[in-house]
């Protein structure tokens, strides 16, 4: 096995184009786990943890964008005003240790239905920046994820940053697990509520092949939601909200959980969500008043 | 592959190491330094938590190469000569250890607490031990050595 140790994108996009196989690694989270159990013998890894723009962020009056390898301590400290929904699921991923390691990028690469970030990308419209020595290319988070564990990602291509709308409006991630700490979601939900759009975006994860939005949801959200004047919400359309979002789910039966408890499961943390983000936009609409 | 590092203040030179193999396998197999424990070789357990570049890893997770240049502070690195860091004489004084595998890890996840906050609320002490486990003590006892070396 080689270690290939670039120290800037442009020499980890050459190593990457001349080994397309060398696996890339950050936080080491999921690949030294495979290395660890004798899982995966790769021919290379390329780690990307000596690649300084990896792991810096930039921010201008709308957008946000920071570096695949910014471990997830550093983007709730530093951008979790900027992107609450975001700060709130990276606040569930692992523990204290596997925080200061891990990053968005290494969930995005390893593409697992259950990643936690996913759900907050989708809803709130994150766009992965992917790069090769070839050039460029921007992917919409709803289009990045083609299956279980695979993603719209090519050979020689690495993620290099993720970019996403500061929050204009409450966001809301919630997951089930048996404990706070140290477990993977057996279902996850986000909601990220976009004021100036009069719309909310809503996804799943760990509920289906790939994390999803939930659109039949979110269309039932533009008719309901009034942005002008904002009622609260008769709990009958809290709870038509958790049906829909869990009628888009197409769980599986796993040691985690049935597929009967994670719709069930999917409904409840819905319902709750939404009550969050939108109580927490009608007190805002008050207060500005 | 040849891999410097400084470990507790000492640079070190480690020759014919494997790509794939951990920061942990380096410091107990090639470094004679076997503080930090070797348990889940997941991330699940916090028993091999170590600093590095000042901030709590688990060495398990860390590949061998990407601590070349790095510092690294395991909790053989806490004590000051036969003087017990406040959170090892903590860990003593409170009974906060039975079989001891779980306890470096832990007395390296406390320092690291009580460095950022030295005066920690119970939820911040259990959401900082939140990624090591004990399965001998129940965790009252551990939550007893924090707070008392909070206060000394």
């Amino acid at each position: 096995m080689e270690f290939l140790r670039p120290v800037s994108l442009g020499e980890a996009l050459e190593m990457k184009a001349a080994r397309p196989e060398a696996v890339p690694i950050a936080g080491g989270t999921d690949v030294m786990v495979e290395l660890n159990f004798d899982h995966r013998r790769p021919a290379a890894l390329l780690d990307l943890t000596r690649v300084a723009e990896l792991a810096e962020w930039s921010r201008d009056d709308s957008v946000v964008t920071f570096g695949a390898a910014l471990p997830y301590t550093r983007l709730i400290n530093e951008l979790g005003t900027d992107l609450p929904g975001l700060a709130i699921a990276s606040r569930t991923v692992g523990s204290p240790q596997i925080r200061n390691r891990g990053t968005v990028g290494g969930n995005l690469g390893a593409a697992s239905p259950a990643g936690d970030t996913h759900p907050v990308l989708l809803a709130s419209d994150a766009v992965v920046e992917v790069a090769s020595a070839r050039g460029t290319r921007s992917i919409p988070a709803s289009e990045f994820y083609l299956g279980v564990k695979r993603n719209a990602l090519e050979p020689d291509e690495l993620i290099t940053s993720i970019r996403l709308p500061k929050a204009t409006g409450p966001q809301q991630f919630a997951k089930v697990g048996t404990r706070n700490a140290m477990v993977i979601a057996v279902c996850s939900f986000a909601i990220s509520l976009h004021p100036n759009e009069s719309r909310a975006g809503a996804a799943i994860g760990s509920a289906a092949p790939t994390p999803r939005r939930v659109r039949q949801a979110e269309d039932f959200l533009t008719e309901v939601l009034d942005w002008e004047s904002p009622q609260a919400l008769p709990d009958s359309a809290k709870r038509r909200f958790g049906e829909l979002v869990a009628s888009a789910a197409e769980p599986i039966d796993d040691v985690r959980g049935s597929a009967a408890y994670r719709k069930h499961a999917l409904a409840v943390l819905a319902r709750r969500a939404l009550g969050w983000a939108w109580d927490a936009y009608r007190e805002g609409e008050r207060s500005c008043a | 592959m040849r891999v410097n590092i400084t470990v507790n203040g000492e640079a070190r030179q480690v020759d014919d190491v494997w790509p794939g193999e951990s920061l942990l396998y380096v410091l107990r197999e090639r470094l004679g330094l076997p503080g930090s424990k070797n348990a889940c070789e997941q991330g699940e357990c916090g028993s091999c938590t170590v600093y590095m570049d000042g901030t709590p890893v688990c060495a398990c997770l860390v590949a061998a190469g990407q601590a070349e240049g790095r510092e690294v502070r395991t909790v053989e690195g806490l004590a000051s000569g036969d003087t017990l860091d406040r959170v090892q004489q903590a860990f003593v004084d409170a009974g906060a250890v039975q079989c001891g595998f779980c306890t470096p890890g832990l007395v390296v996840a406390a320092h690291d607490l009580l460095t950022r906050t030295p005066q920690p609320s119970d939820p911040e002490i259990r959401e900082a031990l939140a990624g090591n486990l004990c399965r001998c003590t129940g965790y009252e006892k551990i939550l007893d050595a924090v707070r008392m070396a909070a206060r000394s």
